[in-house]
């Protein structure tokens, strides 16, 4: 697997497994569970400091950035003037030019606004940002990102934190041949063989949170994944075989008694 | 002494001395300048500005930094069982 690196707009990942940093118990736990996971891809959001407890600590003391691509997601952000002020922002903080664009369309599905979406990754791309759009498992919406400029789409397994794992494989396999940048499923799986299903449907890679960090054993659920996205990949190179409903026996019928 | 200004510091009304930079308010609430993004009533600083941009009356500043995050926090709808079929169930409560 040495050659087979993901490449996003001119970096390159070693990783296939891009994981959130949200919902741990605590920063040592967040470490220790990226760690296991093998991913050099973070996601973290960007929110007000805290001006009244100042003992508070920081993520970034605990995710080198130095060690770790830092992806500053527009999460929260339900319409473009948000979602383009959160990435400016984020940009302003100091890490790169990298977002992942969220513009969601409602709190309880978390559904992204594509409309909304599109307009704020023109905006964001005319800007100089690297935008990496979360998107819907449709092959339409994400064409037009890629044709507006977006270096890599992010489309939904399921409803965040759901852990439904992939509710449309068909549609996903449609957007992988629809457009011919990275595909990054984003969001929806719950356990390591919705991670493998992804990759062996031929996704470049899987970006979580949820299912690592709301497993009861986060670190050892981060490195079945790291194991899953490896496993998936490696099946999808591999090339599977075809299905058929009957038998094909393996052992030589010829030296029979 | 001069008179104190009156400002709105991530959402909190706060008297500040007059005269101070936003690089002066960052430092009196002890937060260090890297990795910080500062906007100045809707206006996203520069870095290289906090040191310039002095602190008037009235004005809103918000501090923003990173947070553990993936995607929007889940709200948990506890108790809630999605019937996926007779065998596989799914419960977001019983994790």
């Amino acid at each position: 697997m040495m050659d087979d690196r993901l490449i996003i707009a001119g970096r390159e990942f070693k990783s296939r497994l891009w994981v959130g940093t949200g919902k741990y118990k605590d920063f040592i736990e967040t470490q220790k569970a990226i760690e296991a996971s093998g991913a050099d891809v973070v996601t973290v959001a960007v929110r007000r400091v805290n001006i009244t407890d100042r003992s508070k600590e920081n993520l970034l003391d605990y995710i080198d950035p130095k060690k770790y691509t830092i992806l500053p997601n527009t999460a929260g952000c339900y319409n473009v003037e948000d979602a383009v002020r959160y990435a400016r922002l984020a940009r302003a903080a100091g890490v790169s030019d990298l977002v992942k664009l969220e513009v969601l369309g409602d709190e309880k599905t978390l559904f992204p606004d594509t409309a909304g979406l599109l307009e704020a990754a023109k905006i964001l791309i005319t800007e100089g940002f690297i935008v990496l759009p979360y998107t819907n498992d449709d092959p339409i919406v994400a064409k037009k990102l890629v044709d507006i400029g977006c270096p890599a789409v992010m489309p939904l397994a399921a409803p965040i934190g759901s852990g439904l794992g992939i509710r449309n494989p068909y549609n996903l396999k449609i957007i992988m041949e629809t457009v011919k940048v990275p595909i990054i499923v984003d969001a929806g799986v719950g356990t390591a063989s919705d991670a493998a299903l992804a990759m062996e449907y031929g996704a470049d890679a899987v970006l979580m949170n949820t299912a690592i960090a709301g497993a009861q054993d986060p670190i050892a659920m981060a490195e079945a994944m790291n194991y899953a996205v490896h496993a998936g990949r490696l099946a999808f190179k591999a090339g599977r075989i075809p299905r058929k409903l009957y038998a094909t026996a393996s052992s030589p019928i010829e030296g029979m008694l | 002494m001069p008179e104190p200004i009156q400002i709105q510091v991530n959402g909190e009304s706060k008297a500040w001395r007059r005269g101070a930079t936003v690089a002066d308010l960052l430092e009196d609430l002890e937060i260090k300048t890297e990795r910080v993004a500062v906007e100045l009533n809707l206006e996203i600083l520069d870095r290289a500005a906090f040191a310039q941009r002095q602190l008037e009356n009235g004005d809103r500043v918000e501090i923003l930094s990173f947070i553990g995050g993936g995607t929007e926090q889940v709200h948990r709808s506890e108790g809630v069982v999605v019937a996926l079929g007779a065998q596989e169930r799914y419960s977001t409560a019983a994790r």
